[in-house]
């Protein structure tokens, strides 16, 4: 979208000027917090991981109302399809018990809260300070398609992507690496 | 208001698909499994060939009392089915069966990503219904589920990848448009790779290790009874159903035929589904299962690798095409 366009529609639109989709958006998001902090604060285990579904489930479904379809998909995709199975098969492999697990808690609960407001902080402040002026036009054709996703990820953040893949490579051999090295110790 | 009603309409149609297809693939599994091992399958409910044997089945599902094990942890017991079946109604909306824009429920832009993550919600499901149900063999099953999906989604992921590499879109009526005859050769490895992987994703056999009923009774669905257990048997057709349809929409043209593309293009694809499942049904009964290390095998070191074989071709050939 234009400036001039962006200027022209933030002046018909107030702070949270409540339309359908704003609002849907600020409920959403109060699951999508309720379910998180459910995950965080529960005793049972597997509960735990399923509520993670339901917030990053409901993280989705915001990225939908935001007409960024594709990051929307790619979300499920990736942390509900995947993500979250590994959690299970991890969480079946050590057989979580039915019902609460009175040692799952730690120490170290009150520097994890402190860690945890203080990335959250940190992220809102980054956020709300690059799209404070930015509206997008929630009726006009979907800015966040696929193709301009796409688009703009291969034309303007290649450099950053391959940086990632290679992270990611590393990550991968690192893991293979470690994996190696214990059983070799074992034999 | 007519918006409404066209959506209304719509929805009612796909949930009409969602419940009668997969109950004729579970007939048509009952006739062929009985022909091929030289029996008649059932005979008698309805009168004609036992043309009425699910309706029938459903009826005692129904009747059956709903038991939940006293050690389960009981609302996740219960939730399961509806998380395994109706994941697999959503992606129904998305695939287009003609070539006309009213021939798909919904179209969605990025197509192939919404019906893969939608499809990767249900095998929750299992693993919910392995976890809860409080039994030694429903967890195994579990587990096995977990291993074989986390497997498998890569290659069907990578093979699908390479048809979207080849129409140059993600959307499913996209790839439709842009498909020609000389796709079927050309991206016959990615077709093969996603069929097997998407058997392997829906347990069926010869990849129905985590239901092995020789081994551990059904699985995750052992402490099942009643309505739910039809659910979780509802949800497998209806995977049928699903993987067909997609395996027919980005791989062998769906509506596309030799002829009559206009107004029968939605035979084509009706037609080309129906053959795919035949194809299933058939595996099952000629196939042995296989064990979980030739399972974890046959992912990692033949199907990843075609997969990748494929998207390489894909995209010599999309660069020598330009």
């Amino acid at each position: 979208m234009t400036l001039a366009a962006a200027a022209a529609h933030s002046a018909h639109s107030g702070f949270l000027s409540p339309t359908g989709i704003e609002i849907a958006f600020v409920l959403v998001g109060i699951a999508t917090l309720g379910a998180a902090l459910v995950t965080v604060t529960t005793k049972q285990l597997v509960h735990a991981a399923l509520w993670l579904v339901v917030a990053l489930g409901g993280l989705a479904v915001e990225y939908l109302l935001l007409t960024a379809e594709f990051i929307a998909w790619v979300q499920v995709l990736i942390y509900v399809g995947s993500v979250v199975v590994l959690l299970l098969f991890g969480l079946m492999l050590t057989k979580a018990p039915i019902g609460r697990s009175p040692d799952a808690d730690s120490g170290n609960r009150w520097a994890a809260l402190g860690v945890a407001v203080a990335a959250a902080g940190a992220l809102v402040w980054v956020v709300v300070d690059a799209f404070r002026t930015t509206w997008i036009d929630l009726d006009g054709p979907a800015q966040g398609s696929t193709e301009v996703t796409g688009t703009f990820l291969f034309r303007h953040w290649v450099l950053p992507f391959e940086a990632l893949s290679v992270l990611l490579l590393a990550a991968l051999v690192g893991a293979i690496v470690l994996s190696r090295k214990r059983s070799k110790e074992q034999s | 208001m007519n918006d409404a009603l066209d959506v209304a309409l719509r929805l009612v149609i796909v949930f009409a698909v969602f419940m009668v297809l997969p109950l004729v693939v579970g007939q048509t599994e009952h006739k062929v499994m009985a022909h091929m091992q030289g029996r008649l399958g059932p005979m008698y409910a309805g009168g004609f060939h036992g043309w009425a044997q699910l309706v029938a089945d459903g009826v005692k599902f129904a009747q059956k009392e709903d038991i939940v094990p006293a050690e389960a942890d009981r609302r996740i017991f219960q939730l399961a089915p509806a998380v395994a079946l109706l994941p697999y109604l959503l992606v129904l909306v998305a695939i287009p069966i003609g070539p006309s824009e009213g021939a798909v429920g919904q179209i969605v832009d990025a197509g192939i990503f919404f019906v893969l993550a939608v499809m990767g919600v249900g095998v929750l499901g299992s693993l919910m219904a392995g976890w809860a149900s409080a039994n030694k063999f429903s967890l195994l099953g579990g587990l096995r589920t977990a291993a074989q999906l986390l497997a498998y989604e890569l290659p069907m992921l990578l093979a699908a990848a390479s048809v979207a590499m080849a129409a140059g879109t993600v959307s499913l009526p996209g790839i439709l448009n842009a498909f020609e005859w000389w796709w079927l050769p050309w991206q016959i490895v990615g077709a093969l790779v996603f069929f097997v992987a998407g058997l392997a994703e829906l347990q069926r056999p010869p990849f129905d290790m985590p239901i092995a009923d020789s081994e551990i009774i059904f699985g995750a669905y052992t402490e099942y009874t009643g309505l739910r257990f039809a659910l979780f048997l509802l949800a497998e057709y209806a995977g049928i159903v699903v993987l067909c349809g997609l395996t027919t929409v980005l791989f062998l043209g769906g509506w596309h035929g030799p002829f009559g593309a206009d107004g029968l293009g939605w035979v084509w694809t009706l037609l080309k589904t129906a053959v795919l499942a035949f194809v299933v049904i058939w595996l099952r009964v000629s196939y042995p299962r296989l064990r979980e290390d030739q399972l974890q095998k046959l992912a990692w070191t033949a199907l990843i690798p075609l997969a990748l074989a494929q998207i390489a071709l894909t995209g010599i050939v999309k660069v020598a095409i330009n």
